[in-house]
């Protein structure tokens, strides 16, 4: 007889003495219904339910009882194990809005609009620890495609689940593995992007540092539906704990047989080997990614071709972001039509956002599809610190846009951050308020992709490098009235002509600050101010009559600017201040302004 | 198969990249591992030599044109020696106003480098720096993430005698 039921036994919150107990119950229970063969025992570390006393999860449908004793291990066997109805009034159920049991950490607001689906794992298991990824299901899914499913059912799964690629561009995934299934050839491969390289985003890392198996379930999924048997995970060198930690779940999912040749008694053969990338952005890019694999410089190439029909050493491969691929067992376990309930229209399930910037709660968050940008940043991240003013929403990292207050409505999926004039992108998101300069920040965004452009096609390589020396124009006061259509004429050339995605974003962040910030630039040019006080050569420090000539300022001032004599007001010469601003933050009497 | 015109016979570091390199010989796409045993070999010597590269070259049969156009591309990997220490001087308006060029002379002196390489002793890199900051301390120089300002040629020399005993009293 099959394996009918796993039971999870949670050992931390009491002695083990007791959850051997009980799983004695259990077996002299299943016994007294004939079921013994049909049950499999787990146990696991913490579930992070402090006051429910002992806990048992039942598996498949992850019922979680509360404060289970003996009598009521019997009423589950006779009316769950035996008679499919779960015992409703000891179950626990944690998540409200889908009632379902996802962790949701309790009911603050940080975690209570969020939903976790690729962190599920995250922070609730051992992720050194293959028995604890199994205890929460782990590798059930790869258990149930290999009995049960084939591999075209395997991609209408996915497909029906509406789930599109969580790197940034949101390709359809299920689209993405039938074209991969579809192409002819002797060898195929699965390949994972944890090439994470926006600044400030994290979301690859701790799903791998927290959760690494998923990943390899994931790929072994989807090795198996499009026939492939080699899984790359192409990381970054910058993630040592990560590449530890995959290091040791590739290691341990091959001794206890999800990898390797006969995956679970089947026929199915899938292995997966470790690439390290060596910090260079653009080889997030799929196609350069393919190439750095090969062990070249890691530049994009001209598709058509695409991957799926001439990848990875020529052959059709599979490229997949992490995130992707921590939401594919879940996919397969609770099924498209669970799935595709949480979002919105044409974007589904959740997204996982890097929060960061002037926001009191800064982290990972993962909200379902259509979550406000509102909710985010007021209710999970705790709105701006220091009563400051909210000035703009900056999604998608350097290949994103800024959007503005006006925004703060709109509904996080792909559609409608781009109709807004920004990306989803791999999942950066900084809130910026009224003390940051948006020429500036264009700037840095602009700053980071010129010097990651890797040079081979022109569009992106001068096209950036141009754009950056007008924006650094801007921000020393020596613009031009005809910058800012300069900007927007080369920025929209090199959206339109460059090779990758890396050229073809590049300038989003400039391009859409203009749009929703276009005062800001022409205050910069036209009138020689910044509003924000970030742009050092556009300000002038001057002397205020609240002076009482302590002449701090006048020993600070590394350039001798600064006259007056003791107890009298103080004056700075315009002409030889260097703008560094140490007299300013010297002051004690609010004696100078910053103009 | 190893190259005999290039093996580096005495130096143990060697030995250990071809042991790394001939483990990787039989596997399908043997060439593809480059990116990999660059970062052993910088494992090893703390960053990619021309004599490094050359073996690497004859060891896999990859032109050294072409392991150059890698070792270039990725920003992990540093094409010349790094000292212990990293000592980058402030070449911001502030500090230069205030003396950085005689720091920077001082030092180079000090040291015997020119701005980018490392001393003798492997113990300093020399740098350059955008404004760090702290112009209020100007002339100002940076060794590894600590600030030093208000220097003199006399302070940059007592400053670096500080480091330069400590590294070799750990050594």
């Amino acid at each position: 007889m099959e394996t009918k039921y796993t039971i999870t036994l949670c050992d931390a919150e009491f002695s083990s003495e007791h959850s051997i107990g009980l799983k004695g119950a259990f077996e002299k229970a299943a016994k007294a219904n004939s079921l013994e063969s049909g049950l499999r025992f787990t146990t696991c570390k913490t579930l992070g339910l402090k006051d429910k006393g002992a806990i048992v999860v039942v598996n498949p449908g992850y019922f979680v009882y509360g404060d289970v004793t003996e009598e009521l291990v019997n009423k589950i066997v006779a009316e769950h194990l035996v008679g499919g109805e779960a015992v409703q009034e000891n179950l626990i159920k944690e998540d409200h809005l889908f009632n379902r049991s996802f962790k949701t950490f309790g009911d603050s607001e940080f975690f209570g609009k969020q939903l976790r689906i690729a962190l599920r794992n995250c922070g609730n298991i051992d992720p050194d620890n293959i028995d604890d990824y199994l205890a929460n299901r782990g590798y059930e899914a790869i258990a149930k495609v290999l009995t049960d499913m084939t591999p075209v059912d395997v991609i209408q799964e996915v497909k029906k689940s509406g789930v599109r690629g969580r790197g940034g561009a949101g390709f359809p995934t299920g689209l993405k593995w039938e074209f991969t299934q579809r192409s002819q050839a002797d060898e195929k491969y699965v390949v994972c992007n944890a090439d994470e390289g926006d600044p400030g985003a994290f979301m690859d890392r701790s799903t791998i540092e927290g959760d690494p198996h998923t990943v390899l379930e994931g790929m072994s999924i989807a090795g198996y539906a499009i026939g492939a048997s080699k899984g790359v995970i192409y990381i970054r060198a910058e993630y040592p704990l990560a590449i530890k930690r995959l290091e040791k779940a590739i290691v341990d999912a091959r001794n206890a047989g999800f990898l390797g040749t006969k995956i679970l008694g089947s026929d199915f053969d899938f292995d997966i080997e470790l690439r390290l990338g060596a910090g260079a952005f653009v080889c997030g890019e799929e196609t350069a990614l393919l190439n750095s694999i090969e062990g070249r410089r890691g530049m994009p190439r001209p598709r058509p071709p695409f991957p799926a029909q001439s990848g990875l050493f020529g052959k059709p491969t599979l490229i997949n972001n992490v995130e992707t691929w921590a939401n594919i067992p879940v996919i397969i376990l609770d099924g498209s039509e669970w799935f595709s309930s949480v979002g919105t229209e044409n974007s589904k399930g959740t997204k996982v956002f890097a929060l960061a910037g002037k926001v009191v709660n800064t982290g990972l968050v993962e909200v379902p599809m259509g979550t406000t940008l509102r909710d985010i940043v007021y209710d999970i991240g705790g709105g701006i610190p220091n009563g400051k003013k909210l000035k703009a929403i900056q999604t998608g990292g350097p290949s994103g846009g800024c959007l503005p207050v006006e925004y703060l409505d709109t509904k996080i999926d792909y559609e409608s951050l781009a109709k807004a004039g920004s990306i989803m992108g791999s999942g950066g998101m900084i809130v910026i308020d009224e003390d940051t300069c948006m020429v500036n920040i264009a700037k840095f965004f602009l700053e980071f992709t010129q010097d990651e452009s890797c040079g081979k096609c022109t569009p992106c390589r001068e096209g950036t490098k141009r754009m950056l020396e007008i924006l650094t124009r801007i921000t020393e006061g020596k613009g031009k009235p005809e910058d800012i259509a300069k900007l927007e004429r080369l920025g929209n050339m090199i959206k339109k002509a460059s090779l990758c995605g890396l050229g073809q974003s590049a300038p989003n962040p400039v391009l859409s600050t203009i749009k929703n910030f276009r005062e800001e630039y022409e205050e910069h040019i036209n009138e020689g101010k910044c509003r924000a006080g970030q742009c050092q050569s556009l300000l002038s420090y001057v002397i205020n009559d609240k002076c009482v000539g302590c002449g701090a300022c006048k020993r600070v001032c590394p350039v001798d600017a600064i006259s007056g004599e003791k107890k009298e007001a103080h004056l700075i010469d315009q002409e030889k201040c260097i703008k560094c601003g140490q007299c300013y933050q010297v002051c004690k009497f609010k004696a100078i302004d910053k103009l | 198969m190893s190259c005999n015109d290039c093996n580096k016979v005495g130096d143990p570091r060697y030995d250990e990249l071809q042991v790394y390199i001939d483990s990787l010989r039989d596997k399908p796409h043997f060439e593809s591992y480059l990116i990999a045993v660059l970062h052993r070999a910088q494992g090893l010597f703390g960053y990619l030599s021309e004599e490094t590269m050359n073996y690497v070259s004859c060891d896999m049969n990859i032109p050294t044109a072409q392991i150059w156009g890698v070792a270039t591309f990725y920003h992990f990997f540093n094409l010349a020696e790094q000292g212990k220490h990293t000592v980058s001087v402030c070449m911001g308006t502030a500090c230069y106003v205030k003396g950085a060029a005689e720091v920077l002379e001082t030092l180079k002196k000090e040291l015997g480098v020119e701005v980018g390489e490392t001393s003798a002793d492997k113990i300093f890199t020399l740098d350059e720096a955008r404004c760090v900051g702290a112009c209020g301390l100007a002339p100002v120089m940076m060794i590894d993430d600590e600030i030093y300002g208000d220097l003199t040629p006399d302070k940059v020399v007592a400053i670096i005698k500080k480091y330069r005993e400590k590294a070799k009293g750990a050594a």
